[in-house]
């Protein structure tokens, strides 16, 4: 199965679920509470997942590691591969 | 240090067979090519590890494969071993070419313009064992891993793209992306196969597909250095073609 299938088979799941609570579609006499609850809920989903999403991804870029001594020491080291190739014979 | 000490230690006692095949695909790369060779001869021979180094060379402009032979002449033909090839022909190629006449049973994908460094193999190659994996991903995004040189915006789309990924495809890998890999010879070989994308998405495709086929995934945090010599081959569109290519493998696989 694709990821796509998956995410439509999953995202079928949830609106039907939506739709039997919200519209009672089986008849089961549910108290209104169930409908209240579940009538708004799809929108709730979409905002938590939003939030979520700019959060984490907020987080991550202000911790994305800035690797200054990585550079450093590749500075270095270029440095010294350049002596050492020369004297090994090599022109640049 | 301690780092290699530990390492000597154990190929010393343990007597490996195992061989690891560098390859290194260049396009303009006449300054970064000795650097990058110096630093894994380097790295190499203090960890101990058997290897060799295959450079695969569209016939640059900028005369890489005339720097290729001279070191060729300095370091040996047993380890520095030119496969070079007539034009341009992309990476995804570049890669199968290489593993044609790599000889380890180990190879190690990794790019010639220096953002990745030869000090972080000994850590793939430890990781590799410890957990026996079918491949080994370098990752900027976890641990200590990180990028050097890059701005606010660039650190964003990347964040972002590699979040919109994880919820589109939860890949189980958090560099998608990355293209400093080591991988068993005949896994490579399998998955370069079955990959069809070209740039960026051909790497993402590389690690989705090993998923796939159920092969396990290792992961080391590397620093990533923004190139200091030569010039970017990726254009602006770069963007455009990684949601495509972020779509096509989420209808795909
Ligand atoms: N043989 C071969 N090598 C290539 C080709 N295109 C790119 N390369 C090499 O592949 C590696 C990665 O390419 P880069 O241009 O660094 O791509 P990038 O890392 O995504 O982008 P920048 O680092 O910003 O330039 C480098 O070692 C290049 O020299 C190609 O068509 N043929
Ligand atoms: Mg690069």
């Amino acid at each position: 199965m694709t990821k796509l299938l998956e995410w439509l088979l999953g995202i079928s799941v949830v609106m039907s679920t939506w739709g039997l609570l919200t519209f009672d579609l089986l008849d089961l006499k549910l108290p209104p509470v169930y409908k209240e609850v579940a009538w708004p809920m799809p929108v709730y989903l979409l905002v938590v997942f939003g939030c979520y999403s700019l959060a984490t991804v907020g987080y991550r870029v202000a911790t994305f590691n800035d690797c200054n001594e990585a550079s450093q020491e590749l500075q270095a080291q270029i440095k010294e591969a350049k002596k050492d190739l020369q004297k090994k014979g090599l022109k640049f | 240090m301690q780092y290699n000490m530990a390492n000597r230690k154990t190929s010393k006692s343990r007597v490996s067979s195992d061989k690891y095949s560098v390859l290194l695909p260049t396009y303009n790369e006449r300054e970064n090519l000795p650097l990058i060779v110096w630093l894994l001869v380097k790295y190499f021979g203090e960890s101990g590890y058997d290897y060799e180094i295959i450079v695969i060379d569209d016939r640059s402009p900028d005369g890489t494969l005339e720097v290729a032979e001279q070191l060729q002449n300095i370091y040996g033909a047993d380890k520095i071993i030119l496969r070079p090839r007539e034009k341009k022909l992309g990476l995804g190629t570049a890669y199968i070419h290489g593993i044609k006449h790599a000889t380890g049973n180990f190879v190690i994908i990794m790019d010639a313009d220096l953002s990745h460094h030869p000090k972080f193999i000994p850590e793939f190659i430890q990781k590799q064992r410890e957990g026996g994996f079918d491949l080994v991903s370098g990752t900027r995004y976890s641990g200590d891993g990180g990028v050097y040189g890059w701005d606010l915006r660039r650190k964003l789309i990347s964040r972002g793209a590699n979040f919109l990924t994880q919820v589109l495809l939860r890949p189980g890998a958090s560099d998608l992306t990355g293209s400093f890999r080591l991988y068993k010879k005949e896994v490579l070989g399998q998955l370069v196969k079955k990959c069809v994308s070209k740039g960026y998405v051909f790497q993402m495709e590389m690690i989705v597909r090993a998923r796939q086929l159920g092969y396990s995934i290792g992961e080391v945090p590397i620093t990533f250095v923004d190139r200091v010599y030569g010039e970017s081959k990726l254009g602006g569109n770069e963007i455009v073609s990684f949601l495509k290519g972020l779509l096509t493998l989420f209808a795909t696989t």
